[in-house]
């Protein structure tokens, strides 16, 4: 049975993940901040699927730790999914570097601690899968969240830097942008209902991803145009408008 | 995220601010926080119960704990769904101990209603199977509850309404099974005397309910299918059954896709549906093996079945009356029958003992009718109301979406007692809902 490591399990999106390939009969690891919080999950996938499922405290911004968090796991992951994230609030993130130092270190710098690490172990052993979902915020800055786009931008960079690096190893490296989800992380935002995918179709997506070893990942296929679209506006129309 | 909210009769439908959670914590804290919220599960009760200006969905709060496959106990966040925990259950060979007519309602749900299945003269409500639950009660601690600890909160959980918290947890004994089949017996009723002599003479098995044709007059006054079942054994089934007798083969749903207008539902298609549903019965009496969705869930497999009563939605009308007291069933059914208001579901069912405070089921027989919300429409139930007052009855709040105050109060023996343990666990209205307002149960 395969096995895949779920870093940033509390999520309503690493939920549907984690029961998603537990059906698909793969043991689950766990790894939250707050492994305590994450326990109802882990009980629930193995009695519903008959799993073993662990969990595993992990912090994403503790970049020190993260070497020791891998070497600790008993089994070692056959596929790894980077789930965590962090929205955090623009207009605070322009006025407190509190805030924009928390969505960029968990968003890009926590991110590419952890999945360094698993690379070179997938790397060494010729085979692994790593998933890291990323956002079509990042694929250009606006001004509503250009702090959070940013870090997603960096992020997205990395994959595909690292998906080049270990193609001839035979490792699987895919990016998924999800575009707008429905979950706690949006649930104060009104969201464009066709547009809005739910957290058990991104779930199913990834999975059907991982399989088809695809490298970029659209979850709703409208997404890859509108960002093209986005994309072709030139800066000095792009400057003016209010996105 | 501000929605319209409405339950399955979609009458009535206020605006709500809606909340979700996954963890216990972030529960707590929402509720430390706030007023006047009701939990809401899948919005399958039928009227204003889970509505209120805030409202916590509970549909996140979904994970399964535990089930001991030895003994049959399963424990669960109250979010999760019957039809999510029969997936579970059944291919392990256990069963929901009670269960209403659909399975898309969530165990919190159960409990706020404390349901009632066809099997309530045998298994009494949901409430008897519950081993303990936690509840976060207006003072913001979460209490463990069952029928020795903090019984007074079990017992006012129990078919409360919501209204002394918010369940979080429920462990409960499921029920031994065999086969995932039903060995079902229907039989034609001629009119409601003979119906009522039959469920009598069948009354030693499980699940027992007949539908009722209520347009009729005169003679056939109250004809009926009494449809009786049992959990089938192994020797039972098919060959081909028999060889997974805990599976049940795969089918596709319809889904009604749009409210139909309201023309679609008048005197006479109700006639001619019942006319069918009365005659496909051939024989006077047919047996049959048959899977557990159907005989339990009928309508579930026709999802969204509530859009058939169009957008102005419906009223469903369920009362119990003591079993002595039959008359005023006729005094019902005459009234509708006059009225030309039949609905396509007339659902009877003879209750057996109430055992709680609060919950509806009593010994007598219950009847559950749906009503499109037209003009003349709340008048009309107002007189019936008086009709099941007059008879020593009352009616389902799980249901309910109308009914005056003093109805409320005449009618439940308890309510004077169960409003003062709401009280005591929720002193501040800190859980509140449109009805509970309503019927003077929150300030």
């Amino acid at each position: 049975m395969p096995t895949l490591l779920l870093l940033g399990a509390g999520s309503d999106m690493a939920i549907a993940i984690a029961r998603k390939f537990a059906a698909e009969k793969y043991n689950i690891q766990l790894a939250a901040r707050n492994a305590a919080a994450i326990s109802p999950l882990q009980q629930d996938l193995q009695v519903r699927y008959g799993i073993t499922a662990t969990t595993h405290a992990f912090d994403a911004l503790a970049s020190d730790s993260h070497a020791a968090f891998f070497d600790a796991l008993s089994v070692k992951p056959d596929l790894t999914i980077c789930v965590f994230g962090y929205l955090g609030d623009q207009e605070q993130a322009q006025n407190s570097w509190q805030e924009a130092h928390t969505i960029i270190h968990t968003n890009y710098t926590g991110a590419v601690s952890i999945l360094n690490v698993v690379a070179n172990h997938y790397a060494a052993q010729q085979k692994g899968s790593i998933v890291g979902i990323s956002s079509v915020a990042g694929e250009r800055g606006r001004q509503s969240n250009y702090i959070y786009g940013s870090a997603k931008a960096g992020f997205t960079a990395y994959l595909s830097g690292l998906r080049n690096r270990l193609f001839r190893s035979g490792v699987h490296v895919m990016s998924v942008q999800p575009g707008f989800v429905n979950t706690r992380m949006t649930q104060h935002l009104t969201l464009p209902p066709l547009l809005t995918a739910q957290p058990e179709a991104v779930a199913t997506a990834v999975y059907k991803g991982v399989q088809r070893k695809k490298n970029v990942l659209y979850v709703k296929w409208h997404w890859k145009y509108i960002m093209l679209i986005i994309k072709l506006i030139p800066e000095g129309i792009f400057k003016k408008l209010k996105l | 995220m501000q929605k319209r909210l409405a339950n399955w009769g979609n009458y009535p439908a206020i605006a709500s601010e809606e909340s979700a959670f996954t963890q216990e914590d972030q529960l707590r804290n929402f509720v430390g926080s706030h007023h006047r919220i009701i939990a809401r599960g899948n919005g399958r009760c039928y009227g204003d119960a889970s509505l209120s200006a805030q409202s916590i969905s509970m549909l996140k709060y979904d994970k399964v704990l535990a089930f001991d496959t030895t003994n049959g106990i399963l424990e669960v966040q109250a979010g999760v769904t019957l039809d999510q925990l029969l997936d579970i259950i059944v291919p392990q060979g256990w069963f929901l101990p009670v269960t209403p007519g659909t399975k898309y309602i969530t165990i919190g749900g159960a409990v706020a209603s404390d349901v009632h299945g066809k099997n309530h003269h045998v298994d009494g409500a949901f409430s008897r199977h519950i081993i303990e639950m936690d509840v976060i009660t207006g003072e913001d601690n979460t209490l463990c509850c069952s029928q020795t600890e903090h019984a007074d909160l079990f017992w006012a959980t129990c078919g409360g309404m919501g209204l002394t918290g918010i369940i979080t947890r429920v462990k409960f004994r499921l029920k031994k099974i065999a086969t995932a089949y039903i060995r079902q017996t229907q039989l034609k009723a001629r009119n409601l005397e003979e119906v009522i002599r039959l469920f009598d003479e069948y009354k030693h098995y499980t699940y027992s309910m007949a539908w009722i044709d209520c347009l009729q007059q005169g003679d056939t006054f109250g004809r009926s299918i009494l449809i009786v079942g049992e959990h089938a054994t192994p020797e039972e089934l098919s060959p081909r059954q028999q060889q997974a007798p805990l599976t049940l083969p795969a089918k596709r749903k319809l889904v009604v896709p749009f409210n139909l207008p309201s023309f679609v539902l008048n005197t006479f298609t109700v006639k001619a549906f019942n006319w069918l549903y009365y005659h496909k019965n051939y024989k006077r009496e047919m047996h049959k093996v048959i899977p557990y969705e159907p005989f339990f869930y009928p309508l579930d497999a026709i999802l969204h079945w509530n859009r058939g009563y169009g957008k102005a939605g419906f009223v469903q009308y369920q009362f119990v009356l003591p079993l002595e007291k039959k008359d005023g069933l006729v005094a019902i059914l005459q009234k509708i029958s006059e009225k030309g208001w039949g609905s396509f579901l007339a659902v009877l069912k003879v209750f057996g003992n109430q055992d709680d405070l609060i919950s509806f089921p009593m010994e007598g027989y219950t009847l559950a009718l749906d009503f499109p919300v037209r003009k003349g429409l709340l008048p009309f139930l107002d007189e019936l109301d008086e009709i099941v007052l007059q008879y020593g009855g009352r009616l389902y709040l799980s249901k309910d979406a109308r009914m005056k105050q003093e109805v409320f109060w005449k009618s439940y023996p308890n309510a004077q007692r169960f409003a003062d343990i709401v009280q005591q666990y929720n002193a501040d209205s800190k859980f509140a809902s449109i009805q509970s307002e309503r019927l003077l149960l929150t300030k």
